[in-house]
């Protein structure tokens, strides 16, 4: 990482930001958990920072003090991938909804796509949800600009002015659309160099895509529904990765799903390419067979695929080749899913399940550690976008976005109790492990026991 | 069987029963008064999202001479068309107090949702959904496939009962789009399940990538598919769209030089080879019209037959539930 004059200026205003919060938070110690599932080690937080790590740490008085015997402790967690839906999208979800769905997942940082209405692709709508972060406070909103102006895919957005606005803007996506252009592609990525800027790429060509609803394969070929195939994904990664080591820029792969992605990332890596790459919850549990009831809850973009990517997509997780975990949160009115599949909208929600799923299929399995969990849903996440504050050591001296999270209870998934406006879960009815037993953002609880810490 | 949405929802003894009950549904329209009392005082709706006047007329039939109240629903300048959504359509429906639907409708899974959906609890009878299923037109094809080659001879004559037979031993032949074909996937389903073995021929464009696991054979050859000497050929209607927009084949000539059931190849088949086609055909394209009009075609008693079947699939969701019920 090279920070640049830009990104250290924009520092100090994070500082500022979370300051004044700081300050009311009441010392707090964090008494006999184990951080990153290690040795056990109390953890004290004063006036919005960590102050030490230890063992028997003694409360400062009036501290409070949280019994986190047998729980995990984590950096506040941090989604790179996330549709909080305002400005526009009120009925699916609003930056206040969506943030209060994120702290109850653990996250203390999400990033906001662009693809809302208007489109985030200029300085004032980037600011504008920065705003939004900042008066609801339920974790730190990020905005990702859009790399084409309204999507188009057609003329590059002010990057720039994005880049050097208050929202200090660092991810570019079209996410949604694909830039499938590939000049466009070579430009953009080329011109966020200029401020150490990543493009996040939502790989899907669209001509390969046309009038696609599910992976195409057995159960497309069967339940008659148009097939998405996998190489859709996969020859827009190869041609990304190319483009990025031609011009030596940062490339960043959303939501890759296929077992061909994998592959060739993989390739990308070992030839030095600076790309990174995020997979799903939902892809590291689900597959096409979903779809066999025409439920349209399991119509996402990129689709479930089969077994056989799950597997290497959990592969691929454990050993580095996907960099992230991110969630794809996208939440739906209900009436956008309660319909014929081919009319319903593509997504699900993933803020309030990330953490148990990851827990399911990647560490109780044995395939992760709670420190790859570290790393994955916190510490790489913050590191591609250049977030400064977040991801951070649970060490003295750093700011206090903490998660407590117990991985001993189970829990059958309701969404009705999610704080996200989006019903559209797609693990609705199934036991995830987990449970958030503490969340602070900057020292300041934000859930206890995976109910809202009202503020 | 409380739906019929596709073949998924028979075993083979249903299905036989089903083809059972057509055969004594033909005999009832052999006489003069043709009109069963079964299911007076029941409404059947036809929600037809998606034209197909042949299939509607056939479903109305069918339950006219049940003696049923027939309510058509189309989609043309109702409120589907609006972008009302299939869930309200539904809600309507239930509403008007339907006691079956019969639903025809362009969305792949639309019979599926309205069956299981909660939206509305009366019998389903998918009349064909997108690229999916279309089991009544399956149903009808074996029908006449176990009619004309069932029994003991194989000589185009009518072979006595078949009631309780399957289609076991024969080997049918479908060529065409099956990319794109609910017939086609509905009747490898249906007819493998009653033991025929089948053979899809098709360009390699309009054959679904994960076909692989289908019970059938899939060639890209008609004239290599006739050479196995089948009992039955079934060719599909081409959608001249595919074509041109698709680009799933260069050329209606290219098309039918290597798939066209001609004269020609007709001639080569079996002696007791039926033709068959679901309807409306492009003749001249997938078929010569020589050929759908000769004696081998069984093209107009597949029409006859769907009213046979389609009263049998009404008969079984609606009668037999209602003695159930009482
Ligand atoms: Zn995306």
């Amino acid at each position: 990482m090279t920070p640049t004059t830009a990104s250290t200026t924009a520092s100090a205003a994070d500082a500022a930001a979370t300051g004044a919060d700081r300050a009311a938070a009441p010392a707090l110690l964090i008494r006999g958990g184990r951080p990153y599932g290690e040795d056990v080690a109390d953890v004290l937080v004063e006036d919005g920072t960590i102050s030490a790590v230890g063992p028997d740490l003694s409360a400062p008085e009036g501290a409070e003090i949280v019994d986190a015997e047998g729980c995990i402790v984590l950096p506040g967690l941090v989604d790179l991938h996330t549709h909080l839906r305002e400005p526009g999208g009120e009925e699916a979800e609003t930056v206040e909804t969506g943030t209060r769905a994120a702290a109850r997942g653990g996250f203390t940082a999400v990033h906001a796509m662009a693809n809302t209405t208007p489109v985030a692709d200029t300085a004032g709508v980037v600011e504008q949800v920065l705003q939004r972060g900042e008066d609801a406070a339920w974790c730190a909103v990020h905005p990702i600009g859009a790399v084409t102006v309204g999507l188009g895919g057609e003329r590059l957005a002010e990057l720039d002015a994005m880049a050097g606005s208050r929202a200090r803007v660092r991810v570019f996506s079209d996410d949604g659309k694909c830039v499938s252009d590939p000049v466009l592609m070579r430009r953009a990525l080329e011109y966020v160099k200029t401020f150490d800027g990543v493009i996040a790429q939502h790989a899907q060509d669209p001509r390969l895509t046309e009038g696609a609803q599910m992976h195409e394969g057995r159960v497309s070929a069967e339940i008659g529904l148009t097939g998405w195939p996998s190489v859709a994904e996969e020859s827009i990664i190869a041609r990304d990765v190319l483009l990025a080591e031609h011009v030596g820029s940062r490339l960043h792969v959303c939501h890759l799903s296929t077992a061909g992605s994998v592959e060739i990332v993989r390739w990308a890596k070992q030839r030095g390419v600076d790309v990174t790459a995020e997979v799903t919850p939902h892809h590291l549990l689900l597959t096409d067979e979903e779809a066999r009831g025409y439920d349209a809850v399991y119509k996402v973009n990129p689709p479930l695929r089969t077994r056989a990517d799950v597997e290497a997509v959990r592969e691929g997780l454990a050993d580095g080749t996907i960099d992230i975990v991110a969630t794809d949160h996208a939440p739906h009115p209900a009436d956008a899913k309660d319909r014929e599949w081919d009319t319903a909208a593509f997504g699900m929600t993933g803020l309030e399940t990330a953490l148990g799923i990851v827990q399911q299929t990647m560490v109780d399995t044995g395939t992760l550690t709670w420190r790859d969990v570290a790393r994955v849903l916190s510490e790489t996440p913050a590191r591609i976008a250049r977030d400064l504050d977040q991801g951070r050591p649970l060490a003295a001296g750093e700011v206090a976005h903490v998660l407590v999270w117990d991985p001993r209870p189970a829990a059958e998934v309701d969404p009705e109790e999610h704080a996200s406006r989006g019903r559209n879960s797609p693990v609705a009815g199934r036991t995830l492990p987990g449970r958030n037993r503490l969340t602070l953002l900057a020292g300041r609880p934000t859930v206890r026991d995976s109910r809202l810490a009202e503020h | 069987m409380k739906h019929l949405t596709g073949i998924g929802d028979l075993d083979r003894a249903s299905a036989i029963e089903l083809l059972d009950t057509s055969t004594r549904m033909v005999a009832t329209q052999e006489r003069q008064m043709r009109k069963l009392p079964t299911l007076v005082g029941t409404t059947v709706v036809n929600l037809f999202m998606e034209d197909s006047t042949r299939t509607r007329i056939s479903f109305e039939a069918a339950a006219k001479r049940l003696s049923a109240d027939v309510i058509n629903f189309s989609a043309k300048g109702s409120s589907i068309s609006k972008g009302e959504s299939l869930k309200d359509t539904a809600l309507t429906l239930r509403a008007m107090g339907a006691d079956a639907v019969v639903v025809r409708a362009p969305a792949s899974g639309a019979a599926h949702k309205l069956a299981h959906s909660g939206w509305i609890d009366v019998p389903i009878v998918n009349a064909g959904d997108g690229t999916h299923q279309h089991p009544t037109q399956a149903l009808l094809d074996s029908f006449t496939l176990r009619r004309h080659l069932g029994g003991e001879q194989r000589d185009g004559e009518r072979a006595g009962s078949v009631d309780g037979q399957g289609l076991d031993g024969l080997h049918v032949v479908i060529v065409g789009d099956i990319m794109h074909s609910r017939v086609a996937r509905s009747n490898v389903q249906l007819m493998t399940l009653l033991g025929a073995r089948v053979t899809l021929v098709a360009p390699p464009s309009l054959v679904p990538v994960g076909a692989d696991v289908w019970p059938c054979d899939v060639l890209y050859d008609l004239d290599e598919a006739i050479a196995l000497a089948p009992d039955a050929v079934m060719m599909l209607r081409v959608q001249r769209e595919r074509m041109l927009g698709g680009g799933y084949f260069p050329s209606a000539a290219e098309y039918t030089r290597r798939l066209q059931l001609t004269q020609e190849r007709a001639d080569r088949l079996p002696a007791h080879a039926i033709v068959m086609h679901p309807g409306p055909m492009n003749r001249g394209f997938e078929i010569a019209g020589g050929v759908a009009d000769g004696p081998r075609s069984v093209i107009v008693e597949q029409v006859a037959a769907g009213v046979s079947v389609r009263m049998a699939v009404l008969f079984h969701l609606l009668a037999s539930n209602a003695r159930e019920e009482s």
